[in-house]
């Protein structure tokens, strides 16, 4: 006698975003990342179906990252004194399928570099290589503005995604991806109303939500990892429940989050164990795009991945 | 799942006759329903009734118990699909596989290594539950010889995992008292394994790799009278593990069905540890009661640890700690004072780094009901005049000798009113914690 097993049925899906512009789309990279697409909770086959993996990219920044663990800038060597070379390490030694690079020379707190000089970098990285580019800002609001709006000219058609979007700060960023081509990343401070306010904000302006990915705020293992948890599992409820302002995909930024903590910084094999396993989490919430730091754990976080979505 | 005073209504006489003290048996069935008044009350109910209502009124979920005394671990009795609905209650077990087909030295010593697994976090103690021999040998000396040495070196619960239910009641005539878990590797065996259970009084898990075939096997052992039953998921698939985990979960909840409601548990089916870490966690976050990891090294186990006490933590209830003044070290008159949230992992991490700067340091935690900086300031839980409150009141100015205070970084915002409310000179700190040890060695 079979069982009657209780299924959940969705009517919902999250919405499909593509990273990265071919020379068909009149860019110049070498493959089209498609993110998001989900109609059920994630691994969840029997109830829906996940057509998209999930995703994960290294980090790098700009200039040199003095304030990272030495484990961890270890791992990469001399290479992260050239962030040419940095990337090119990530992409040809690491296999990141994505680099999520971080213009942060232009913050004051780091040496405050022209908008200019971060802009040639861009460009000269888009020239040495080709795999898809997700753009943060420096984190400073005004300098962002100008630099954002550089960087998205600066890509234009190479279907980046661009970040980060603030209920705050949102229009000049929202503009500058309408213009060029670029998707948004739109982030929420662990908060769901936030979250469907932003991406109402930003759609409003004429983004497509299909252009849109939520930050739903990164929180490392053992700091407040579960609220981000359920946050998400609430928001992705109702992204199957038919919520269309809440059916983004989300983007964790993991490497960031887990490196700051006393256990990564004390111990870089434990900071590793520590990211993989803050990832795994993040994973099971609905997490689509993964920025990571060590190339060791973001190469395992992959390989699991390629794991749970074998059918 | 509950009933509705209305369903026990319609399972009462319907006849009003009062003997049970109330006006009507409607008024008696929602004095049922709210737990207010006990069947035995109503003389005229009928058997039938009696056993629906006695159903409904145990958990959905069969709470199942490993071991005796302060570590045994207790698995399901759980009540939601999400954290978010309410709160996770059993936090997972987390065991380790120890097969009988290594020597027996090597047993003592991964046993004695599995011992020295335990980590102090935000004022708590986390450490795993359990060792799990198994029958890999197919000797019943080796496997009884195994047994015995986890008996005999450790305080974690036992389970014990063999094909053959003979070899499993040879280990537990050494250890029936610990109130090992049996599991049954072979469903065959099923009838003769359930007896075993059922005359030692231990609990039984069933393995299965069909979920269809489930609600049958339950059956079988539950007539064979053991009601302590655990369902182990041996499916080949990560995918179809993490499913099957939900589905138990989600029929037992929504469909109260007795034979699916037991906890889940599950053997790690990666050997590469990062790849095992990574499942062990999903395990953890999805509904897997009792989860067997193969590694026993401190920095795979240690996440594995941090992972379940997340996402066991109430959702309502932020874990928090007692809003007061907190000396670290040898603090004089002279000692900086720095204020801080009472969200327990807000002020552990700054105590953590305040200890690492080996400056004596007063920590001043404000009631933000729990919350961490930024989202209290957000909240409106951390603001000049709540902070300006606790600084008058707790006592601090008896302790030191001046009058200024550190606030973190991110609300440097609320310097100015604080200083204007509480009369302290107001000092900004850095944002994050980590920048304490550097801004503490330079405060003067």
């Amino acid at each position: 006698m079979p069982i009657d097993l209780a299924r959940e049925k969705y009517s919902g899906s999250v919405y499909t975003v593509e990273l990265g512009g071919t020379s068909a789309a009149g860019g110049t990279r070498d493959s089209v990342i498609k993110i998001g697409g989900e109609t059920t909770l994630p691994f969840l086959f029997e109830e829906g179906s996940m057509p998209n993996s999930p995703v994960v990219g290294l980090e790098i920044f700009d200039c040199e990252p003095t304030d990272w663990p030495d484990g961890l800038k270890n791992e990469i060597g001399d290479a992260l004194k050239d962030p040419i070379k940095w990337a090119k390490k990530c992409v040809g030694d690491f296999g990141s399928k994505f680099l999520c690079v971080r213009l942060i020379s232009a913050h004051p707190d780091w040496g405050g570099r022209s908008a200019n000089d971060a802009i040639a970098f861009l460009k000269s990285l888009l020239q040495e290589v080709k795999v898809p580019l997700v753009i943060i800002g420096c984190g400073d609001a005004q300098v962002d503005n100008e630099l954002l709006a550089k960087a998205s000219q600066a890509t234009k058609n190479e279907k980046c995604i661009l970040g980060i979007a603030s209920q705050n700060n949102y229009k000049t960023l929202t503009a500058s991806c309408l213009a060029d081509g670029h998707s948004i990343i739109a982030t929420s401070p662990v908060d769901v109303n936030i979250a469907k306010q932003v991406n109402i904000l930003i759609s409003d302006m004429g983004l497509d939500p299909k252009r849109i990915v939520m930050d739903p705020t990164t929180a490392s293992l053992g700091y407040g990892m579960e609220y981000v948890y359920s946050i998400m599992e609430r928001a992705r409820l109702s992204a199957l429940a038919g919520d269309k302002m809440l059916s983004m995909p989300f983007i964790l930024f993991i490497g960031q989050e887990v490196w700051r903590v006393k256990e990564a910084k004390d111990s870089t094999p434990l900071g590793i164990k520590w990211e993989i396993a803050t990832a795994a989490a993040m994973l099971q919430s609905g997490a689509d795009i993964l920025v990571m730091r060590h190339p060791v754990a973001a190469q395992a976080t992959s390989k699991y991945i390629d794991g749970i979505m074998k059918r | 799942m509950a009933l509705s005073g209305l369903d026990i209504y319609k399972l009462l006489p319907k006849t009003n006759c009062k003997e049970c003290g109330y006006a009507t048996c409607l008024a008696f069935a929602m004095a049922l329903a709210q737990k207010k008044a006990s069947l035995d009350k109503c003389p005229h109910v009928t058997l039938k009734a009696k056993e629906a209502l006695e159903s409904a009124s145990q958990p959905p979920i069969k709470l199942v118990t490993i071991g005796v005394g302060e570590k045994k671990l207790e698995m399901g009795n759980e009540t939601v699909m999400y954290r978010h609905e309410q709160k996770f209650y059993h936090p997972t077990g987390i065991g380790f596989l120890i097969e009988d087909t290594l020597d027996l030295d090597k047993i003592q010593e991964v046993i004695s290594k599995i011992n020295s697994l335990s980590f102090e976090r935000v004022g708590l103690t986390i450490r795993p539950d359990l060792v799990c021999i198994k029958n890999s040998s197919g000797d019943k000396d080796k496997f009884v010889k195994a047994a015995e040495a986890a008996v005999s070196k450790t305080g974690l619960n036992i389970a014990l995992y063999s094909d053959d239910a003979a070899k499993i009641l040879e280990a537990l005539k050494i250890c029936k008292d610990r109130k090992p878990l049996m599991i049954c590797g072979d469903i065959s065996k099923l009838d003769e394994f359930g007896k075993i259970a059922k005359e030692n009084s231990v609990a039984i898990a069933v393995t299965f790799s069909n979920i269809e075939e489930l609600a049958q096997l339950t059956d079988r052992v539950k007539k064979s009278g053991v009601e302590e039953i655990v369902l182990n998921i041996k499916t080949d698939s990560l995918w179809k593990r993490i499913q099957d985990a939900t589905s138990i979960r989600r029929t037992a909840l929504k469909k109260n069905l007795r034979p699916l409601g037991y906890p889940v548990m599950a053997f790690t089916n990666t050997s590469e540890a990062d790849l095992e870490l990574a499942e062990a966690v999903s395990y953890v976050a999805k509904y897997v009661s009792l989860v067997i990891v193969k590694s026993i090294e401190k920095d795979f186990v240690f996440p594995i640890l941090v992972a379940r006490q997340d996402i066991y933590t109430d959702p309502q209830k932020p874990v928090q700690v007692e809003p007061k003044i907190y000396e670290i070290g040898k603090v004089t008159k002279d000692s900086p004072v720095l204020v801080t949230t009472n969200f327990s992992i807000t002020y552990f991490t700054v105590a953590g780094e305040v200890e690492a700067s080996k400056v004596p340091t007063y920590i001043v935690c404000c009631d933000a009901e729990g919350m961490s900086v930024l989202t209290a300031w957000a909240a409106e839980k951390f603001t000049a005049e709540k902070i300006a409150e606790s600084i008058k009141t707790n006592g601090i100015a008896d302790k030191v000798s001046h009058k200024k205070i550190v606030i973190p970084g991110y609300v440097a915002v609320l310097s100015g009113k604080l200083e204007e409310l509480s009369g302290w000179t107001v000092e900004v700190g850095p944002r994050e914690a980590s920048g304490l040890p550097a801004y503490l060695k330079g405060w003067k």
